[in-house]
Parts: structure tokens; sequence; C-alpha cells
């Protein structure tokens, strides 16, 4: 059946696409773009249904590059089938989801079994991004053979940085023969030590150990010098401080091939949330400073920063409803991440079109996806936002199985009303 | 007058009127301890729970006898006979002992935040004993009493802290309520042990111990653990007790009326030399006299009316 949407404000940031158009849609792709489109116009199909999107933006359905899926192993935070209905409630299309489930995804069996579970069960596009070092344990290589053969995109050992820096390297040689991108994580573990927050003026008044923003700025400089060295790209993920963005441009500058991604807290959120000791502000990298917060949004601005992704990482009562201490890092983002990149967007710190780009055409050339357009030939999946709509942020309204967010109660503008994976509608929200 | 929170989890919580009912509120409760039956019957009738899941001597022992000498009921929980090597969590222990109808707890945690958890979850009051390095409110109010009843005030004075401020929870309190009360705060130690992000708490950092003593009106010393030795935050015992330890020759550049406080258990010939501390500056047993007074009043400020 085909589908007809009918005056909406159609972006497609790859070309600068911005005007009030009609998209038609058939066999799960976009089959005409233009003005005034009839409902059988083109198609050639009798039975056209009708989606009236006048006052909405239709965008590339978007795409997050770095998501944790719990499946297999953590069932109990989330599954393949939660996590890709939140994502479709987040108005994402497609998830490239990290390795270090239980087994992680280090050999082509995982893989596999983390496709099949997704055709059967995920409403949005999964790819599985496999880990570089057996175990993420830094110590051998993976099959990276194998992995890439199985359907991997991209490899990371995210979660851990790889702390030898010559298996580092022969990772990214290896990688290069499959033209696998590398994502890392950038923490110089023995400097984070048992750290909980960031390192500053918070973690001096509240007494909780601090990880200094030089953990990470230190690996970002390693990994971009074997980039360099090996002439092999790398992804930097979660990019926190303003060392960091200074460190990432530099580099870009002189021409290294490096990509690098920030989410949505770190350009949200200061440690400042952590004074109420809400574990769901533990989050790793953690939350910096106000500095910190103004050079990742001047990092997006500027392009130094390629990607917004959410790094959902969702977690039970089990381990959030703890002593700081002891609470596991990382919160969920698949279903505020939009809203909160569209705060951007009203600060004027980028375009809507830029702020689009870093979640659709952006991530998909970094990860090889023929994915994030929105022009005639192109796969279907698209997003329909209401940019006026006013909602508070509920978690118990979450489709994600997890309700570890900062976020609950807060306000925001800009709500996903439809979400359509190769033509289908994969999300409508409730009135 | 009343305290406005049904806690005591930090100094930042409390207005500097309310830290001055408390102090003039311990006053009266110390002449209790000095009668022959230290025995009032104001708490008579109520349970106090003392759930210390760190080992401490002084501050369960200081607690105990002042929710005894108000005749309250004193229970006593340590973490090798608590739930916690059961795998339960902080939460569920203290819905378990809400469950028995408490009146109040009292808890030391290792880790900072942890009586907020109780106090959020649970409507019996809680006192924090200490969290993590994160604040041991009664420490300090117990040195406000005794540097006030030494100086008559509090305001304008200075009062120097020296050691490992970064995992001092009573140096965190110990500032936030000396600047409530007007009083200039100094802080020293070898860097290693000192947050970076420290002057943005509105107090000044003097790397020379010798600097920071002069002028200053109290000298508090802190604990130094010495297994910190083993993670590289100083060299070797011996050269701390030199160059950060507080010995005679060092105080020579104090005032003649200076205080030294010292919230124990101390390591003699480490952060204070034997002389200093047992010397005619020190206050540190009044210090532990007056502990039982601030937390009398504490008990009945929050279960008493």
């Amino acid at each position: 059946m085909a589908l007809l949407i009918k005056n909406g404000r159609v972006l497609d940031p790859a070309t600068g696409l911005d005007e009030i158009m009609d998209v038609l849609i058939d066999g799960g792709r976009i089959r005409a773009l233009a003005r005034g489109l009839k409902p059988a116009a083109g198609s050639g199909a009798e039975d056209v249904s009708v989606l009236d999107a006048a006052g909405l933006v239709v965008l590339p359905g978007l795409i997050d590059m770095h998501t944790h899926l719990r499946e297999p192993g953590h069932e109990y935070k989330e599954t393949i089938q939660t996590g890709s209905r939140a994502g479709a409630a987040g108005g994402f299309t497609s998830l490239a989801c990290m390795a270090n489930t239980s087994p992680p995804n280090d050999s082509a069996s995982v893989t596999e079994f983390i496709l099949e579970k997704a055709r059967k069960e995920a409403c949005v596009n999964i790819y599985p991004v496999g880990a570089l070092t057996r175990g993420l344990k830094g110590e051998e290589l993976t099959e990276i053979g194998d992995l890439k053969e199985a359907g991997v995109v991209a490899l990371s050992d995210d979660g851990h940085t790889v702390k030898n820096a010559a298996i580092m390297r022969r990772g990214l040689e290896y990688a290069r023969n499959f033209s696998l991108p590398v994502i890392c994580h950038c923490e110089e573990s023995d400097l984070a030590g048992s750290g909980v927050m960031h390192e500053g003026v918070t973690s001096a008044l509240l007494g909780l150990r601090g990880i200094p923003p030089v953990a990470e700025e230190i690996i970002v400089a390693r990994e971009i010098a074997l980039s360099e060295w090996t002439r092999h790209p790398v992804h930097i993920a979660h990019v926190s401080t303003a060392g960091s963005v200074q460190i990432i441009r530099a580099a870009k500058a002189r021409g290294v091939k490096i990509t690098a991604e920030t989410a949505p807290h770190y350009f949200t959120l200061t440690e400042e949330a952590v004074r109420t000791f809400d574990t769901n502000t533990k989050i790793n990298p953690p939350l910096r400073s106000e500095k910190d917060v103004e050079a990742i949004k001047e990092g997006l601005r500027d392009g130094t920063i390629d990607v917004i992704a959410s790094d959902h990482a969702p977690h039970s009562s089990l381990e959030k409803d703890v002593e700081y201490d002891t609470a596991a890092f990382g919160i969920i983002g698949l279903e505020t991440s939009l809203a909160l990149t569209l705060q951007l967007v009203s600060q004027q710190v980028m375009s809507l079109s830029q702020a689009v780009k870093k979640m659709t055409v952006n991530p998909a050339a970094i990860l090889g996806l023929d994915k994030g357009r929105l022009c005639e030939g192109a796969d279907a999946d698209i997003t329909i936002v209401d940019m006026d709509q006013e909602y508070a942020v509920d978690v118990s309204a979450f489709k994600s199985k997890s309700k570890n967010s900062p976020f609950h109660g807060w306000r925001l503008k800009g709500r996903v009303l439809y979400t359509l994976v190769s033509g289908t509608m994969v999300f409508q929200a409730k009135n | 007058m009343e305290l406005r929170k049904k806690d005591l989890l930090t100094i930042r919580d409390l207005s500097p009127e309310e830290i001055l009912f408390i102090l003039d509120t311990a006053e009266s409760m110390k002449e209790i301890s000095t009668r022959d039956i230290k025995k009032v019957p104001t708490l008579r009738g109520k349970t106090v729970i003392n759930l210390f899941y760190e080992a401490s001597t002084r501050t369960r022992t200081s607690f105990e006898i002042a929710g005894k000498r108000l005749s309250a009921d004193v229970i006593n929980i340590s973490s090798s006979t608590s739930s916690t090597t059961k795998g339960e969590t902080l939460k569920d222990t203290g819905r378990n002992l809400q469950a028995m109808n408490p009146d109040l707890i009292v808890i030391r945690h290792a880790a900072a935040g942890a009586p907020k958890i109780l106090a959020d979850a649970l409507p019996v009051p809680v006192i924090n004993a200490g969290d993590g390095a994160h604040e041991h409110p009664t420490q300090a109010l117990l040195d406000a009493f005794t540097i006030r009843e030494k100086k008559k005030t509090i305001a304008g004075l200075t009062v120097t802290i020296i050691g490992d401020i970064t995992h001092s929870r009573v140096a965190r309190s110990n500032i936030a309520l000396l600047q409530k009360m007007g009083a200039k705060v100094r802080l020293s130690g070898p860097y290693t042990m000192v947050p970076p992000h420290i002057g943005a708490l509105g107090v000044t950092f003097i790397p020379d111990i010798g600097e920071a003593i002069r002028g200053a009106d109290v000298i508090m010393m802190l604990r130094i653990q010495l297994e910190r030795q083993q993670h590289g935050l100083f060299p070797t015992v011996r050269e701390y007790a030199r160059f950060f330890g507080l010995s005679r020759d060092k105080l020579q550049q104090a005032k003649p009326d200076v205080l030294i406080m010292h919230p124990g258990p101390l390591n003699r010939g480490v952060e204070i030399s034997p002389d200093v501390a047992d010397g005619p500056y020190s206050i540190i047993l009044d210090q532990v006299t007056n502990g039982v007074a601030v937390r009398m009043a504490l008990l009945y400020l929050l279960i008493g009316k």
C-alpha cells in the first residue's frame, strides 16, 4: 500500500533541501518528492492513503550510532524488541548497538543471533557493532573478518579503552583490511580510578570521587595519533570535555580522518545535576562543567563534532536504586534525544538542518550505511515531528524497559508523531 | 524556634540561626553530663537506632551516651551484624527498621549521599553521622560549640584546616559551618590531597603550612589514612610528618592563644606530634566532651518536642 505525506516541511540535510512538499512512498521506498502530488500520481498504485503533514516537519529517519540494547544477557534491562520500540518512539529508524552484551558481541555467532532476533522482533533497523578485542578485554583481537561477514558495521570495545596501545594499533591496522571504522571509548583507567563523577567544583563539595577531564583527553589524543599513524579512521565516542573538543578540532584541521560524537546530556546537563545524589546523573563519561558544555555546543556548531548519539544505556532499579558509589553508569536516551537536540536549534547553536544531519547522514556515512537521506529512491525511513508541541517527559510512558532518565518531569518541545521504517508505520503518537 | 527539616544530613541544609539554636540548646545539655545522676527523662519511650556501616568508636559511643542520658532506648547495629552481608539494599534495611517504629535513625556509611537515601525513603528523622567524604555535620557542630566556648564567638576568626582535605567529611562540614558563621577558612596540606577546585568553595589554600598557621586563631588537624601512601598521595609517613605534621617547632609561627583541634582518632607522630596533642593549646578532649552535649541537643530538637 502506498502512502502520500502531504504538505509537510521536508528536510534532506544531505542536499540542504528544506521546503514544503509532498512525499510519495511505495514498496518501501520514496517514489516521488514534489509539490502538489496527487494520490494516484506516479506510483500506479490504486490504494494510496494520505497523511496530512501540514505544520509538521518530515525528516529522514534518525540514526542512533550508539545504543545499548542489552540482548543477549541483560534482557531484564532492555531487549532488541523493547529497545527498537523505544527507538521508534524517539524518531529513530536505525540503531547501532554496542558489543558489551553478555556474552559480548565478539564472534560471528553472537552477531548472527542479534540480527536474527532483530529480523523477528525489532521494528527498526538494527546494526550490530562488534567487539575489537575478545571479551572486551583489550588483549587479543576478535575475528574481525568473520564479524564483518556476519554483519557488523563497526568495531568497538565501548565501555572500555583498549589499554595496551600496541593492541589498539594492531586493531586499527587489521580493521583497515575490512574497512570497518573503530569507535573509541576514551578513558585512561588509572586516572579515572574509582571515580563516580566529574572532578570539579561539585565533587569538591560532595566528596564523591572525581574523574578528571584529562582521563578522557589523554586517550582522545592517543587514538588520534594512532589513527594518523595507521591511516585508519577512528570515531571518538561520547565526547564530554572542552579539551577533547580542542584536540579533535586541531586534528581535523591538519587533515586527520577522524569523526566524533557527543550525547544530548553532555550539552544539556552539568555536574551540578549530581548535587541531589540522583543516580540517574551517574554516567560515564560524567556530566562535566558549564565550560565543557559550552565547548561541546561550539564543537557541534563548527562541525568538530559530527554526530549526536544517545548512548542509550538501560539499567533497572537493581543497578540504580542504590548508593551513588555503587550505582551503575549510564542513562537511557532514545526517547529524549531529539527533543533535547531541538533545544540547541531554538538556542540557535545550530540550524535544524545541521542538527538533523548529525542524526542522519553523518552517522550513516561513518558506518557506511545507505541511509539517512530523504530523496527519490531512498529507503522510506521517515520521522515526522511536530516542532511546536510541548510535553512533559514521563518515564512511565517510555517504551524502553528501563526508566533511568535524568529528564523525567522536564518540559520539552518537539514531539515525534510518526515513525516509518521502509514505508511501514512503526510508531504513531497517541493524542 | 524549630529546625525546618526532619533530618540532619548536611551543614549546608542549616541556616546560621539554626546553627546558633543548636549550639545554644547544647549549652543547656552540657550541664546534665556533670551531674551525679546523668539522666533526664526527656526521651523516655523513644527508640534511637545507631546504624553504623563503618567502624567507629567515638561517634557511635557519643550518640549512644547522648541518647541514654536523655532516657531514649538506643540500639546499635554495626555492619558486621547487619543484613548487608546477606545482600540487602540500604533502602530495604531502612524500610525494615522503619517497620519496627523507631523514632530516629543515626547512620554512618562509606558512601556519600547514603543518609539521604534513608531520609528520602523513610518518615523517621535521620541524622548523618558521616557519609563517605561528604559530610559529618555533628562533628562540625561540636567543633563550633568548642570554638565558641573558648573564643566566645566564631565570626571573624581565622581557622586553618590542615591535611587530607579531599577525603575528609570533617573538612567539608567545617568549611560550610565556619563560613556560615562568618569565620575565614584557610586550608593547607599536600596538593595531592586537595581537590583542584576547592577555591570555588570560598576558602584560601596555602601550600606552606607555616604560612597557613601564621595568624590563625584555630588549627584543625585532619587524620591521615596511612594506606593513602600506597596510592601516591605522599611519599612516606616520615616525610608527611616532617612537612605537614603539626610539631611544636611549627607552632612557633602561631598566635599565642591559638587552639588546636583534631577530630580523632589521632595518628600520634604523623599529623600531630605527641607534645602538641597533649600540650596547652590542645582542646581535643573538650571536643569529645562537647560531642555528647551537641548530640543530646540534636536528639532533643529532632524528636523531643
